[in-house]
């Protein structure tokens, strides 16, 4: 199983995806995430999603997950990067991502998570 | 016709690269790609977590008018499904999922067949066509 590598820059936690996504490295990442922010006290993650061919109902739902865990760490989480032919099958999957924050980039995450200080 | 082991996560990852593959080779746009390799991980996972394992054929099909497809097979010997129409409900969970792999894969390809038999294991078996 590969790992997912998180980089702390300021009070940000960067996660680029790069690996071929399997269920346990969700998980992983899941755990690791939880952890990082808990001992760092990070207010925002950005995790960049463009180099993602499919998210399925499974790591969508992780993903999602991750949301809700950084936020009771107070810290709110920005998917960034979707590609535009995940993001139609996703709808047509069925699952709205609801409770994760999205933006088109890095930059405009960014921004998302300045702007929330 | 490809046969591929689907015994562990590392497998279920070798099945979506290998009809990515395919699909690419074969005319499928970029999106009706991503939408069959998205079907192929649920189906693999159920095959794997619900099925207890088992094996993906994928295969290259013609229509009679001439078009390509791409067409998967999933076959499990797992407990099989005992209502078939209330798996393929949306929100309908055996486990701890979201209950979308069935319902939302069938709507992810253009045909979608399921056999199953209680304790007979279950087959799934989905075409995705280029336009």
């Amino acid at each position: 199983m590969d790992r997912v590598p998180i980089a702390k820059i300021g009070q940000t936690l960067f996660v680029s995806i790069q690996i071929e996504l399997q269920d346990d490295s969700v998980l992983q990442l899941q755990e690791d995430l939880a952890d990082e922010i808990s001992s760092t006290g990070a207010r925002g993650v950005i995790i960049d999603i463009t180099a993602v061919e499919i998210v399925d109902s499974f790591i969508g739902r992780m993903l999602t997950m991750i949301g809700s865990i950084s936020r009771l760490f107070d810290a709110e989480t920005v998917i960034v990067g979707m590609r535009p032919a995940v993001a139609i099958t996703l709808t047509e999957l069925g699952l709205s991502m609801k409770g994760v924050r999205t933006a088109l980039n890095a930059e405009k995450g960014l921004e998302i998570l300045n702007g929330r200080s | 016709m490809d046969e591929l082991p689907i015994q562990s996560g590392d497998d279920v990852v070798r099945v979506r690269q290998h009809v990515r593959t395919m699909a690419a080779g074969n005319g499928l746009s970029l999106v009706d790609q991503t939408k069959l390799v998205t079907a192929a991980s649920e189906l693999a996972r159920n095959t794997l977590v619900h099925g207890g394992g088992g094996v993906a054929r994928v295969e290259v099909v013609k229509s009679p008018n001439g078009r390509t497809g791409i067409k998967l097979h999933f076959t499990d010997s797992g407990p099989g499904i005992t209502d078939i129409e209330l798996a393929l409900r949306d929100g309908w969970s055996s486990g701890t999922g979201l209950g979308l792999g069935l319902s939302g894969s069938r709507r992810l390809v253009d045909e979608f067949e399921l056999d199953s038999e209680p304790g007979a294991g279950t087959t799934v078996v989905v075409v995705k066509w280029s336009r």
